[in-house]
């Protein structure tokens, strides 16, 4: 047995993006291996798109208009379905507690882990977008619109939820306060990510839209996994 | 090296412990015992950075410590009471995952190794969640030997290990000081340890 005590190594190997892969790969394991978890919340989002225009008027124009509002309700409210899982798991099993004493930066961990929420909830409603979109009639145009702005909100969903999921950590009833917590918070990019489409539709630029929804990305991939780490911390106090 | 300074520590209005000061040098075991509820697992994670204290401080290397202080986390290794284990994945994956986490790589040869020096080599491929209680002790086991760490914080460490498990623990700890680390362990069961380098601490 080599229980040998080497000497500590400097700082400056401990790197960010390291962090980063190693959180992120072992929640893609992990998700891959729980995919039956994965698939409910995005079969809910498929079920609540289709059922949609089954439900409504068969007026195709009327399906046009409010074809951007369900795509991103539903991603949001699928978004929120998932959430409450994202550190709930690791804090009970003490993964977390490991996280934090890990020497590697605890907002590089945290945001790997946000990372692969986004990978195996968020990019999967990108990509199924276009795909339920044609249910609802849209143009070549339109897809795209409402694809991109997917692209672009559904991380800070991820992001801006993570802070939420690590505020809520052991309290009773987290699903219920976390949705609070993080509506006020998505609400915006609900508004700007749907209203990109509505943009379009009434010949007006796009990049409005855009920019506000890439700003508020950069905003929270700054800003997200420091919260979130020091709301990680608070919990294990 | 591990210099603890008049520590208390609070739970709500009620103080778990007060005045707790002690000194560890390089190869020595600190047990720490006393009754539940008495604070054991509290101070621990105060060594270990994870709760601030109500008051006292905590040097390490001559270093007074915040809590989550980057240089113990380079230093200090905690097995909490509960082994940080993922249930879907392998005894192997997980022990990866935390060498990476630790900031060591373990090449799969080595966690191979490990699991075969604390008998789970039969288990290796099974899911940690189909392991038996002390199946999932002897991971943490493997983790000790893996993450190459100055300063073990062990949360009763005995728990659920059978003789042949209890042996090798203690043998670990045995080689751990003659190596010049520290040990810190919450114990309730009398483990075999190095009796010349061993100090007791009772919680009341």
């Amino acid at each position: 047995m080599n229980t040998s005590v080497a000497p500590a190594a400097s700082m400056a190997d401990y790197g960010v993006w390291a962090a980063i892969g190693i959180a992120a790969r072992r929640d893609l394991q992990l998700a891959f291996r729980s995919r039956a978890e994965l698939s409910v919340q995005l079969l809910f989002y498929v079920l609540v798109v289709s059922l949609f225009p089954l439900a409504s008027s068969p007026d195709r124009v009327l399906l046009a208009t409010m074809a951007p509002g369900v795509l991103w309700v539903a991603a949001l409210l699928a978004a929120l379905l998932s959430l409450p899982r994202l550190f709930a798991s690791d804090f009970t099993d003490g993964s977390l507690e490991q996280f934090a004493m890990s020497p590697y930066p605890l907002p590089a961990l945290v945001s790997g882990k946000m990372l692969a929420h986004w990978l195996t909830t968020g990019l999967p409603m990108v990509v199924l977008a276009p795909l339920l979109a044609l249910q609802y009639g849209l143009d070549a145009q339109l897809i795209g619109v409402v694809t991109l702005s997917l692209l672009l909100g559904t991380p800070i969903l991820s992001l801006v939820g993570g802070i939420g999921a690590a505020l809520t950590l052991g309290a009773r009833g987290g699903g219920g306060l976390l949705a609070l917590l993080v509506l006020p918070l998505f609400v915006p990019v609900l508004i700007f990510g749907a209203g990109a489409a509505d943009a379009l539709r009434a010949g007006l630029s796009v990049s409005a839209n855009f920019s506000l929804l890439g700003a508020g990305l950069l905003l929270a991939l700054v800003g997200a996994p420091f919260a979130a780490a020091a709301a990680v911390k608070i919990a294990l106090d | 090296m591990l210099e603890v300074q008049n520590l208390a520590a609070r739970r709500g209005y009620s103080t778990l412990f007060a005045g707790v000061s002690f000194r560890l040098a390089q190869g020595r075991v600190l047990t720490l015992t006393g009754p539940n509820g008495s604070g054991k697992t509290t101070l621990l994670r105060i060594l270990a950075g994870l709760t601030a204290p109500w008051e006292g401080v905590v040097c390490w290397r001559d270093e007074v410590l915040a809590p989550f202080a980057p240089r113990l986390r380079q230093d200090a290794l905690l097995a909490a009471h509960v082994p940080a284990l993922k249930d879907e994945l392998t005894a192997g994956e997980n022990l990866t995952f935390q060498c990476a986490l630790a900031g060591q790589s373990a090449s799969a040869a080595e966690v191979r190794h490990a699991l075969d020096a604390v008998a789970l080599d039969a288990a290796r491929a099974l899911p940690a969640g189909v392991l038996s209680q002390g199946q999932r002790r002897r991971i943490g086991l493997a983790r000790l030997m893996l993450v190459k760490r100055p300063l073990w914080l062990l949360d009763e460490p005995a728990t659920a290990l059978d003789a042949a498990g209890l042996a090798l623990l203690g043998q670990m700890i045995g080689d751990h000081v003659d190596n010049g680390g520290i040990v810190v362990a919450t114990t309730h069961q009398s483990l075999a340890l190095p009796v010349d380098c061993t100090t007791a601490l009772a919680l009341a």
